[in-house]
């Protein structure tokens, strides 16, 4: 355990280092060591600053928001592939706010979080059910294929209100793509009181999410009181992918990888497991977003995009070590 | 009586049902496209359309007949046909009826395709096609390459088909960031599955296509049931297995690439007309039937999108979306899963 926090906390470090010295403009550490101290520095090189540290806040407050998310998530459902992509989620939020943004009027944050949040939560509730309908030994299946067809019905209802309305086509779909570029950091204000309450939701979750792997019956033997403490737990999670979502737009796959990464370090233990993700899910969205400013030069590609891409490779990988499908 | 007779009998019943039905159905096809073609916001009579179809030039009608709503209605045949027939066969194929090339995302691999060479590239007509071929052949020898040991859909597969899928869908909005605005409402349009804009050239073009591929894929859809039997008796029973499979496998995978080019990804159609073909003649491998029920659906479907909304002309993909979401939802519900992912 200390050596993975080490490497964590330096990995966090190293993601945050090159995010604020790497880009279309690489900068000196002094320089922007001088920036960020108030020596004044000439204005193109404090706006270059500026941004990279919006983009950078922005970035971690997602990737802890969307880790700490999807191990909760994988914990309560006990399927490996739980994630807020997969099940859906994320869509869930996307046709929320689309139907926000065209019915409603909603322009600011706080009304897309709201937004986001109805829509995750319905979805989420929907997922839920009809995987619990289905038999227990093709749940991941059942899982994956109940997110894909909410996914298709919200792309569907999505085209529908979008391709007849060019103006929130084009705010959409830089929506869409995840981005934590862009956004002012004063925007994570907006979420706060959202991230903070899944934030203390999900981290208190571990000694439930133990209980819920050991089986039903065991937990209500050691005195959990499973329904009630599985509620706040997944309000938890919903709470931190709609906020996550509503902030930077759907990024994929963080809170699958990041969850396994970290159980392959540290073991099955989920009061570590959620300690650890909140350190390696910043890291991970902050690599991918200062990946994504170095391949494609001079332009850039959103951060969700890389996520998706690397995490489309990881679910394979998971997959093929996830007994029982064969 | 002698066992030939008995036999004789017992195959006549369903081979006249599935007469029956074929029937129906090509009067549907027919029916569905006559109401798509004549009665739309213009209407155009009877008499008057086999006038134009003679070279008469009727000033108006012949305009919205020749260029709107006939290329229209051959479209979603051709496209429905091309879908349905391909779902169709894959479901039988592969034992599952959640194993259509739509939920397994080939279809999405071949709108990837197509999207990268017609957007950023700015190519038109064949290379797109290849392009989409291109992609479908990818994602499909990804996914297949995932098949449990008696050729049959694993929950594996299915999953994978998901991974994929995100992964493509990323690459697709990624290139809608990068074009301008007039080029992604379009491209949002045919990512929809959209008849808004077919020319004739794009109709010759899936008709050529149609006639190479759907014949021969009717043809080894017939041994299929025979695989169901498991590999080592199939093999006994002189079905040559790998080379049943690989062939339907790379027409299913054309056919996809070939209609998703030119209509983009009609969501959920190969999905929908397996197991209604499957309830319309049981117990016979029905991809010609599904094919026929493809053509209706895509048909039914687009008239249901142009007029269904007075005033806004929605693409035909929205409303197969709408209707194929939940019976998709509802197989999981009332479908007992196998491990195998049956």
């Amino acid at each position: 355990m200390p050596w993975a926090l080490t490497g964590a906390l330096a990995a966090l470090a190293l993601a945050v280092a090159a995010s604020l010295l790497l880009g279309v403009q690489p900068l000196a550490p002094a320089t922007v060591l001088d920036a960020l101290r108030g020596v004044p520095v000439d204005a193109e090189t404090a706006a270059v600053v500026a941004s990279r540290v919006d983009r950078t806040v922005v970035g971690l407050v997602v990737g802890g928001a969307v880790a700490l998310s999807g191990v909760v998530l994988q914990g309560l459902t006990r399927n490996p592939i739980a994630e807020p992509g997969i099940l859906g989620l994320n869509s869930g939020a996307a046709l929320a706010v689309v139907v926000g943004i065209r019915f409603l009027g909603l322009t600011t944050v706080t009304g897309h979080v709201v937004a986001a949040l109805v829509g995750t939560v319905l979805v989420a509730a929907l997922v839920q059910s009809l995987t619990l309908m289905a038999p227990r030994a093709s749940a991941p299946v059942s899982m994956a294929l109940a997110g894909a067809a909410v996914m298709a019905l919200a792309q569907s209802l999505i085209g529908a209100l979008l391709v007849t309305d060019r103006g929130a086509l084009d705010s959409f779909r830089f929506w869409q793509v995840g981005s934590v570029a862009g956004r002012d950091a004063g925007q994570v204000l907006d979420v706060l009181p959202f991230l903070a309450a899944g934030a203390v939701l999900a981290l208190t979750a571990g000694p439930t999410l133990d209980a819920v792997a050991l089986g039903d019956d065991v937990a209500r033997g050691l005195g959990q009181r499973t329904v009630l403490q599985r509620g706040s737990a997944a309000a938890g999670a919903v709470l931190l992918a709609a906020s996550a979502t509503a902030l930077a737009g759907p990024i994929a796959f963080v809170g699958l990888v990041v969850p396994h990464v970290v159980r392959a370090l540290v073991g099955a233990g989920h009061r570590r497991v959620l300690g650890l993700s909140l350190l390696l899910g910043p890291a991970f969205v902050v690599l991918a977003d200062v990946t994504g400013r170095l391949v494609a030069q001079p332009s850039e590609v959103q951060a969700g995009i890389v996520c998706a891409v690397v995490g489309a490779l990881a679910l394979v990988l998971v997959v093929r070590r996830t007994k029982g499908l064969q | 009586m002698t066992t030939a007779d008995v036999l004789t009998r017992a195959r006549r019943g369903p081979r006249r049902r599935s007469a029956l039905v074929v029937t129906i159905l090509l009067a549907l096809v027919v029916g569905l496209g006559l109401v798509r073609t004549l009665l739309g916001d213009y209407r155009v009579s009877l008499p008057d359309a086999v006038r134009i179809l003679g070279g008469a030039d009727l000033p108006g009608a012949s305009f919205v007949l020749m260029e709107s709503t006939l290329p229209r209605a051959v479209m979603a045949v051709l496209a429905g046909a091309a879908f349905g027939a391909a779902g169709g066969a894959f479901q039988v194929m592969l034992r599952n009826p959640l194993a259509s090339p739509d939920v397994l995302g080939i279809t999405l691999g071949a709108s990837a395709g197509a999207v990268v060479a017609a957007v950023p590239l700015g190519l038109r007509g064949a290379p797109v096609t290849l392009s989409a071929l291109a992609g479908a052949v990818l994602a499909a020898a990804l996914i297949l390459s995932q098949a449990g040991g008696r050729g049959g859909a694993t929950g594996r597969m299915v999953l994978v088909g998901v991974a994929l899928a995100a992964g493509l869908s990323a690459v697709v909005h990624w290139v809608l960031v990068r074009a301008s605005i007039y080029q992604a409402q379009d491209a949002m349009v045919w990512l929809s599955g959209s008849l808004n804009s077919v020319s004739w050239d794009e109709i010759a073009r899936l008709l050529a296509l149609d006639a190479l591929l759907l014949p021969p894929l009717l043809v080894l859809a017939r041994r299929l049931p025979v695989l169901g039997l498991g590999d080592d008796l199939a093999a006994g029973l002189g079905v040559h297995v790998t080379r049943v499979r690989v062939g339907v496998t790379v027409l299913v995978v054309a056919l996809v690439a070939a209609a998703t080019a030119v209509v983009g990804p009609i969501a959920f159609v190969g999905f929908l007309c397996g197991p209604i073909a499957r309830r319309l003649v049981p117990g016979r491998p029905a991809v010609g039937v599904a094919a026929l029920v493809g053509a209706v659906v895509v048909l039914g479907a687009d008239h249901l999108a142009a007029y269904g909304i007075p005033g806004t002309a929605l693409p035909v993909g929205v409303v197969t979306g709408l209707l194929g979401a939940p019976v998709l939802l509802w197989m999981l519900r009332s479908r007992p899963t196998t491990r195998e992912g049956r």
